[in-house]
């Protein structure tokens, strides 16, 4: 359907009589996609090309870069702090990816149930809401709400007797925290990818279903979760894309700490770049964290192969 | 034997039905509730050891006080505004002419457009960074307005758009004499006003917002958007006044918070236009 125009009857605008009978404005075309087609490039390839080139460079911006070969990547090998914040980008993605999947489908499957229509709008809409939030103003907030000493979590927790937890002290306690305000800033956008998968299940497969007994659980797993599957497989491969990246929340709840304990590889990119002046290094963790992304979405396609269902 | 089943069935959904709104309410109120409290506490300033209500001056007032609230304000709706307007504009140029036209190397163009959303904004950022200090624009709002512009996501949001309007209004409009670029601005971009509500929203919503790219691009205070200037409130070690920041944070939200209101239909459909279909 795009291309019919290539077919248009030969009217009488000149572009017309010189393209002849592909009927093609260049002028129209080059300069229409000029602004994004030279800015992808410039902000977009040209910089992957050259963080992958810098990766093998030490350079700090003042002196010339020196080519080093594949030191920066054996001096992130055997840094504590690198290992570290990768260690806790892998742990935290593994944990809030799979929370954030289960309450969002959880959720959606509850709003796409039976109920009247202004109620189901009402929770679609509040529900997704933190999803226009900034990250920087929720963990303000967050920080305050969990904060030891006079945090609303640990008075309410007070209430029934437990004795006031260090959440942003203690390294369990951050960690937790981070995944917590990453998971209600964000389940919200996998909430809506399900709700729409959810919505364009025919209702006639579930009143077959239920003709032939099938209810509740046996309906979820034997229907809705394979019927789902191609959505499920676009919100994982976004939510661990996500999810890799994650930086404004433990940067503003805890900068890191304590100790290293919710440091994030983007954190240590952050802080090799623009604090220590280590160009070549920052660009090879982003390398590393690149294929990272590329391999997990790879074996997430591999995976899907099997487990799924085009109907 | 069937009707039996369903007899059974009844008490157990009626627990279920139940079940079903108190988790509901449940996560309506740890959504909003976290933003509620906010709001109380920004309006009711206490003394976060002694909880006693603090007597004359509001949070609101403070916030003025300690940081220039509407130099942020303003540095954060002109780099949002710009980038809202400049890539609902390049993604409507480019998204048509990926939807009407063909060309030599428009699946190659096409491809290696979409492949760029694939790569995280981490990975290029010290690239970018050189480039923007090389083009000598480092600390200065163009900084982040620049290479906000071109939007791969967007570009295909608007070819999809244009590839559902029908073509036959475009070779009607020719044939009564209208030349490529008539038929581009007077036929196809008023149509492509939901699409392009879409494609303003997204880009606001993420950029009045964001947070890591400001962090890196500007040094001096008087370039800070408004969450880098919210932050610096925090104080230090997080000794700011707690009334004081959420006050902050509650000034910021407000343009969400119309966006929310305003476009959260589109907002909903874009964010799942493109994936979900």
């Amino acid at each position: 359907m795009s291309t019919t125009s290539s077919t248009q009857a030969p009217a009488a605008s000149d572009s017309v009589a010189r393209s002849g009978a592909t009927r093609r404005p260049r002028l129209l075309i080059s300069l229409f996609l000029a602004p994004t087609v030279i800015g992808l490039a410039l902000f977009s390839f040209l910089p992957i090309v050259a963080s992958v080139v810098l990766a093998f460079f030490r350079w700090d911006i003042i002196t010339s870069p020196e080519f080093v070969g594949l030191d920066n990547f054996a001096r992130l090998a055997s840094n504590p702090t690198v290992r570290v914040s990768f260690l806790n980008t892998i742990g935290f993605v593994a944990t809030a990816v799979v929370v954030q999947l289960a309450v969002a489908l959880l959720l959606a499957i509850l709003v796409q149930s039976k109920m009247p229509n202004w109620l189901r709008t009402f929770f679609r809409s509040t529900l997704f809401f933190p999803l226009i939030l900034s990250a920087a103003s929720v963990s303000l907030i967050m920080a305050y709400l969990f904060n030891q000493e006079f945090g609303l979590v640990n008075e309410v927790l007070g209430w029934i007797g437990i004795a006031k937890v260090g959440w942003l002290t203690t390294g369990f306690g951050a960690k937790v925290v981070v995944l917590l305000v990453y998971v209600w800033q964000n389940f919200g956008f996998t909430f809506l990818l399900f709700i729409g998968g959810i919505a364009a299940i025919p209702k006639e497969v579930y009143e077959a279903a239920s003709i032939d007994g099938a209810t509740g659980w046996k309906q979820f797993w034997q229907l809705t979760l394979p019927l789902i599957s191609p959505t499920m497989l676009v919100a994982s491969v976004m939510a661990i894309i996500n999810a890799l990246q994650i930086f404004d929340q433990p940067w503003v709840l805890t900068r890191g700490g304590p100790g290293d304990e919710t440091r994030t590889a983007v954190m240590v990119i952050y802080e090799s770049a623009f604090r220590q002046l280590d160009f070549g290094g920052a660009s090879a963790i982003g390398v590393v964290l690149t294929l990272l992304i590329m391999l997990v979405t790879a074996i997430q396609f591999q995976l899907s192969k099997r487990f799924v269902f085009y109907g | 034997m069937s009707t039996q089943a369903v007899e059974a069935r009844r008490p157990w959904q009626g627990i279920g039905t139940i079940a079903k709104y108190v988790v509901l309410l449940l996560a309506t109120f740890v959504t909003l509730g976290p933003v509620v409290w906010t709001l109380i506490t920004a309006l009711t300033p206490t003394d976060p050891v002694t909880h006693v209500t603090s007597v004359g001056g509001s949070a609101f007032a403070d916030v003025f006080a300690k940081i220039p609230v509407w130099l942020y304000v303003w540095n954060s709706a002109l780099v949002t505004l710009l980038v809202a307007l400049g890539q609902m504009l390049s993604a409507a140029m480019a998204g048509y002419v990926f939807a009407r036209f063909e060309f030599r190397s428009k699946r190659v163009l096409f491809g290696l457009i979409l492949a760029t959303m694939m790569v995280p904004m981490q990975v290029t950022i010290v690239p970018v960074f050189m480039l923007i200090r090389g083009m000598g624009l480092a600390d200065t709002l163009l900084a982040l307005i620049i290479p906000a512009l071109p939007t791969a996501f967007g570009t295909f949001l608007m070819r999809q758009f244009f590839m559902g309007l029908p073509a036959e209004l475009g070779e009607a409009a020719a044939i009564d004499g209208a030349g490529p670029w008539r038929v581009f601005f007077s036929v196809y971009l008023p149509l492509a006003t939901p699409g392009l509500a879409i494609v303003g929203i997204l880009a606001f919503n993420y950029h009045w917002n964001e947070f890591f790219r400001p962090l890196i691009m500007t040094i001096s205070e008087q370039n800070f958007t408004l969450p880098l200037g919210l932050v610096t409130l925090q104080g230090n070690l997080g000794t700011g006044s707690v009334s004081t920041v959420l006050a902050g944070v509650i000034i910021s939200m407000i343009p969400a918070l119309l966006v929310f209101i305003f476009g959260q239909k589109p907002l909903r459909e874009g964010l799942t236009a493109g994936v979900g279909k």
